[in-house]
Order: structure tokens, then sequence, then C-alpha cells
């Protein structure tokens, strides 16, 4: 590394402010553009193959496949950018699928928004408890999150026992929400765009949005800067749950047959999804749109290999192959980045 | 408790040479270092006697050898994912590795291959999965948690592309025995048999090496290690491998004791491997940790489970105790230790190479 810096510092002549657009243009292109031209790519090369790939309704279940997970994904990068992990959304969304969803069948005419809202509470706890153990507990998050994984699904089949919620129990009002669209884009795609949207915005923005950065770059210096450390990391695992929570609620509407084995193994498909976005798993790093493109990158996958006529047999290995090249290629360009700082500062010096 | 462990075994170890400093080492030392290993014994102990209490079946040896025969693949598996966690990496891949070795000797079964040579094709694939693990994440310099999340799926879906939906089964039964009989003149099953002798073998490499020095001194300090002239690389890379190797004798024995070669065979299990060797009281930061330790949590973790299916409880309902011993485990030492503790612990969860 130090080789290839010492190599090039001779050639660079261009003043320090050319250097340091280049050098912002580099960061803009690879965090989110990188993601977004691969999947576009992917997209167009899929479609000249077949085109019956972007058709309306292939769009449309493409869209609502990947709702669930996008938003997932969001509160996952929320917990992962502050270099922790949040390993219990799969147990999360299945506890708060069947309670909300078996509602419906408890109360009869018990309105949609009052299951949702129901979902959002359970969600909401299961991540204050695991929060709560971190930032008080002090326990590193892996730990915890495995745990409440285990004890979470643990507490959904013994209420769920051998039942299931049926879809013949649920009202209409609640299955159409997986369906209902607006010019061809359902609403639930849209909803879920406007919450990532905000989720992105508030990282991006907000005080205690950046501060979750700082956290996961460095959490020893945030703490000296005089941030509140356990309190965001708080917030961060409440955020994660309650999204788990009202996904939830969405997969009930979606898959509409719930048993005790809803969102089984979602955690590592979600990370994954993070991961490919460009979220760094170390935290410090990556957005909320990132990781959304990331799940829409993955269903795409899903779908694109259907509508091909490939084996979804290949799909695994596909997804997991494309994680280890986009975590490579992230490393291989942190490495170069660092390597162009680094130059940047010596040339500014001489 | 840090310093205390290495001491321990530093100064304990072969410090008969001088009487009055190893008594003395081993005073300091022997308290903090003991306390986990004896707070497991008790709760072997206390499981065994509430297993006798629910159930009369349980202390039979028709039970032991079930108990001991159904968790065999999972503590095989936790000895090299001990090492791995104590030298400060992770390896999510393990149940997928069994799941791949487990298809491969379905497929080449299937195609009439002879025994011998599936099985030296089923030990090379544990390797290079073990090796691909290992060099992305000491010759790339990538975080093991984001490389074995990856090939946790690439493993899996390969699996899945060698035998799709189907399921072999028609394995000779001097094979299948393993899952049905003990070996001869013994109770013993013989996935246990082999974990025991594995154990041993990991628990020297582990405790009375120099390689198993080097181990908890990377865990305990990457940077120092190195500047130590450890091999740190080399050994990570060794010991993913091991861990392959590992795992594709887990996913014989699971093939053959249930008699069965499918693509989801251990799906999920990496989750129990882990829970176990931290429930053993190896820190998920690496340096510290036994392998005595992780035995005990194994037949802890074995006979509870066992133990919760003999009375009425909900089978799938175990993972409520299982995660509960895991958070009494890590929040045990973490609240005694907590006024000392200045820098929160999730803190100092491991950075990659190059952004610490």
């Amino acid at each position: 590394m130090s080789a290839t810096v010492t190599a090039r510092r001779e050639p660079s002549g261009p003043p320090a402010r050319v250097s340091s657009r280049r050098l912002t243009e580099r960061v803009f292109r690879i965090r989110e553009f990188g993601i977004i031209a691969v999947l576009v790519v992917f997209v167009a090369i899929t479609t000249a193959i077949q085109p019956s790939f972007l058709n309306e309704q292939n769009i449309q279940f493409l869209l609502i496949n990947t709702t669930v997970f996008a938003l997932l994904a969001l509160g996952e990068t929320i917990v992962v950018v502050s270099r922790n992990v949040d390993l219990s959304i799969g147990s999360v969304l299945g506890l708060s699928a069947y309670l909300s969803a078996g509602l419906f069948g408890e109360h009869h005419g018990i309105p949609v928004p009052v299951v949702f809202l129901a979902g959002l509470g359970i969600g909401l706890a299961c991540g204050i408890a695991n929060g709560f153990m971190v930032a008080v507990g002090r326990v590193p998050s892996l730990v915890v999150t495995l745990a409440t994984l285990y004890i979470i699904r643990g507490i959904d089949t013994l209420i769920v026992g051998g039942n299931e919620v049926t879809a013949q129990t649920l009202p209409n009002a609640f299955t159409n929400i997986a369906h209902a669209s607006v010019a061809g884009v359902p609403y639930v795609a849209i909803a879920v765009a406007v919450v990532i949207g905000l989720g992105a915005y508030y990282l991006r923005t907000f005080r205690s949005g950046r501060e979750l950065y700082a956290i996961g770059s460095n959490p020893e210096a945030a703490r000296l800067a005089g941030i509140g450390v356990g309190r965001r990391v708080f917030t961060a695992f409440t955020i994660s749950g309650g999204i788990a929570g009202v996904a939830g609620v969405l997969w009930a509407a979606q898959y509409q047959t719930i048993d005790s084995l809803a969102g089984t193994g979602y955690e590592l498909t979600v990370i994954s999804a993070v991961v490919v976005g460009g979220v760094a798993i170390f935290g410090g790093s990556g957005s909320a749109v990132g990781a959304a493109v990331g799940a829409l990158l993955l269903s795409s996958i899903n779908s694109a290999l259907n509508v091909l006529g490939i084996s979804q047999l290949w799909l695994e290995a596909i997804s997991g192959f494309l994680l280890l090249v986009a975590i490579t290629l992230d490393r291989v360009i942190s490495v170069k980045l660092a390597a162009a700082l680094r130059r940047r500062s010596s040339g500014g010096g001489t | 408790m840090e310093p205390d462990l290495n001491a321990s075994a530093v100064s304990g170890g072969p410090g008969s040479e001088v009487p009055g400093g190893a008594a003395a080492a081993l005073r300091a030392a022997a308290p903090s270092a003991l306390r986990w290993e004896s707070g497991l014994a008790v709760l072997v102990v206390a499981i065994i006697i509430f297993g006798a209490m629910v159930s009369p079946q349980f202390l039979t040896s028709g039970n032991f050898f079930n108990t001991g025969v159904t968790s065999g693949e999972i503590a095989i598996m936790a000895l090299p994912m001990t090492l791995i966690i104590i030298s400060g990496e992770i390896d999510l891949s393990v149940a997928s590795t069994l799941g791949m070795s487990s298809a491969l000797l379905g497929y080449l079964w299937a195609k009439h291959w002879p025994m011998l040579a599936i099985f030296v094709m089923v030990a090379l694939l544990g390797i290079v999965a073990g090796l691909i693990n290992g060099l992305l994440v000491t010759r790339v310099g990538l975080p093991s948690l984001a490389v074995t999340i990856g090939t946790l799926a690439l493993y899996r879906g390969v699996a899945l592309i060698l035998l799709g939906p189907n399921t072999i089964s028609n394995f000779p039964a001097g094979y299948t025995n393993i899952g049905v009989l003990p070996i001869p003149h013994t109770q013993l099953p013989y996935n246990v048999a082999i974990f025991a002798v594995l154990a041993v073998i990991f628990g020297i490499v582990l405790h009375a090496t120099a390689t198993g020095r080097s181990i908890y001194a990377m865990g305990a300090s990457p940077e120092a290690a190195l500047f130590a002239g450890i091999r740190v690389k080399r050994i990570k890379t060794m010991l993913f491998v091991t861990s392959g190797l590992v795992c594709a004798l887990a996913g014989v024995l699971w093939t053959f004791r249930l008699a069965t070669a499918v693509q989801n065979n251990g799906y999920g299990q990496e989750l129990a491997v882990v829970a176990v060797v931290l429930l053993g009281g190896v820190s998920i930061f690496g340096g510290k940790g036994s392998l005595a330790g992780v035995v005990l949590a194994v037949i802890a973790f074995a006979g509870l489970q066992n133990a919760l299916l003999l009375t009425n409880f909900n089978q799938e309902a175990t993972g409520i105790v299982i995660g509960g011993l895991l958070l009494v485990s890590v929040f045990a030492p973490n609240l005694i230790a907590l006024r000392r503790v200045g820098l929160p612990r999730w803190a100092r969860f491991r950075s990659p190479r190059g952004r610490a």
C-alpha cells in the first residue's frame, strides 16, 4: 500500500482543489452510484434477454417482494452504521406478524391501522429490550441479538404452538394492502420508499443521525467528543425493532398464512442486502438508500432467475457470491481511497 | 480478568520448576480462571439433577446415546469455532459447509463413486471452503463476520445446486448404522467418540503449544501479536481451513446418522455452534476462553435440550432457554466488571484492519 503511495506521489502536479474535487466525486460514485449502476446494468441485460422482465406485472411483483426486505434493511442500516448488528429482526418479524394479524381473528372489524400500531408496539418492545441490554448492560450486540433471536423465536413458538393465522380470518382491507396500486406502482412500495427516504434524510442530516456514523467510525473518539453513545445506540436498536415489527405486519398482509416459522433466517439475508448496498459491516459508512437498493438488487436477481428460466436453486449461491464481491470491491476501493487521501495530504504539504 | 487467564497458562502451566512462584501465580490466577468452568460444572450437575427429576428415562444408557448422537456434530463444529473466536475472528459458514459436504457426499454417491474417493473429495471441499474464508479474511483483509455471512449463503447455495430438491438415502447400512448403534462394547455413539478425540487434540493445541498461545495473543491484540513475530495471517488461515475440514467431517457424520443427504442438512445450526462456544466462556472479542469451558457448555447444551425434550415442553421453544443461558453467560461477568470498565464492551467490537 505504501509503495503505491510513494510511486504515485511524484507526478501529482494539479492543485489541491482539483484533486479534492476528484476525490469527493469518487466517494460519491462509489457509495451509492456503484450499486445503482450494478442494478441498472443487471436489469438492462436481463431485459435484453427476456423483455417480459420489465412488464408491469413483473415490476409490481418485484416491488412488493422487495418492500419487507427494504424496510428491514433500513432498520439494520441504522444499527450497523453504529458498529452494531441486529440479528433478532427475523424473529421480531415473525412474532409481530403472528400476533398482529391474529388480532383480526380475535376482534372482528378491528381497523387496519390499529393492527399496524400493534405490530409497531411489539417491535418497539423487542428493540427496547435489545437496546437496553446492549447500551446499559454493555454486552456486545452480536451476542445479545443472537440470544434474543432464539428467545423471541421461542416465545413466538410457544404462543403459536401448532396453529397458524390463515387467509380466511384476514379482512380484504388488510390483504389488499399488498396488491393495491396507483398507476402501476403498489401503494406499499410508495409508502416504504417514503419511509426509507425519511430514514436516509434522518441519517444524513440530523445531528443524532450523524452521531451514529461518528460512533460507528470510532466509538472511543465519539465518546470523547461528548456524544451520548449509549443513548444513540439504544435509539438505533429501538428503531430497528420498531421497523421489524411493522415489517411483520406487511409480511402478514403479503403472505397471509402465518405460522411460527415466519421470517426465519431473514436476518442474514437482510445483512447481505445492507452490505451489498455499501454499508460497512463495522460501521461508520453507508446509506439507507444504498441498503434499499441492495435489497432491490437481491430481489431483482431472484426475479430474473425466474423470468430467465434459470433454476431458483442458483439464487442462494449467487447472492452469497455477490456479497463477497461487494465487500471485496469495497475493501479494494477503500484501500485505494486511503492511498489517494494520503497522496493528497502529502501533495498539499509540498 | 483478562490477564489472569493468560497468566495462569503461561506461568502456571510449566511452572513446577519454581514451586513458590508457581503456587503464587496459581493462587492469583485460579479464582477468575476457574470461576467460569466451575460455574458451568455446577450448571451441568444442575441440569442432570433436573433431567433425572423430570423423567426416569433421563439417566438411562439409551437416552445417553440419544443425547450424544443428536448433539455430536454441533459439538464437533464447536471445537474449531472455539479457536477461531479466541483468535478474534468468527466463522458463520460452518453449518453451510456441513450442508455442502453432505450434499457432495450424496451427489457423488448417486453417481456411483466409491466411498473412499467420495471421502477424499468431501475433505478437499471442506479444505477449499475453509481456505476461501481464510484468504478473504487474512489476505484481502475483510471482516470475518461479513465474509462468512457471504460464504454461508454461497456454500448453502452450492449444496442447493448439487442436490436441488432431491434426497439421497440409499447409503449402505454399514455407514448409516452410526446413527443407531454405539461403538461395539461401549455406549458411545461414533460422533461423540470422534468429538472426544478431537476435543483432546484441540485442547492440546490450544493450551499446550506455542501455536495455541499465539492464538490467544492475536485475539487479545492482533497488532501486538504481529509485532511479537507471530504469523497472524498464516495461523488464522490455518484455523479457517481446519474449521472447513472439521465441518466436512461433521457433514459426513450428519449424513450417515440421518441416512439422508439433503441440501438443507444442518440449516441454521451456525448460530447454535456460536451460542455453545460463547456459553463456554469464550469472549466474542477474542483472546479469552478455554476448551474445557466449551466442552462443559456442549454437555450442558445437550443435556438441557434432552431434558426439555423428555418433559412436555415445546421442543421448538427450547430456544428460550438456550438464548436465556447465553444472555446470563455474558451478563454475569459484565455486571461484575461493570464498574471497572471505562469503555463499554460493545464499543470494542472488533474493527477490521486499517480502520481501527
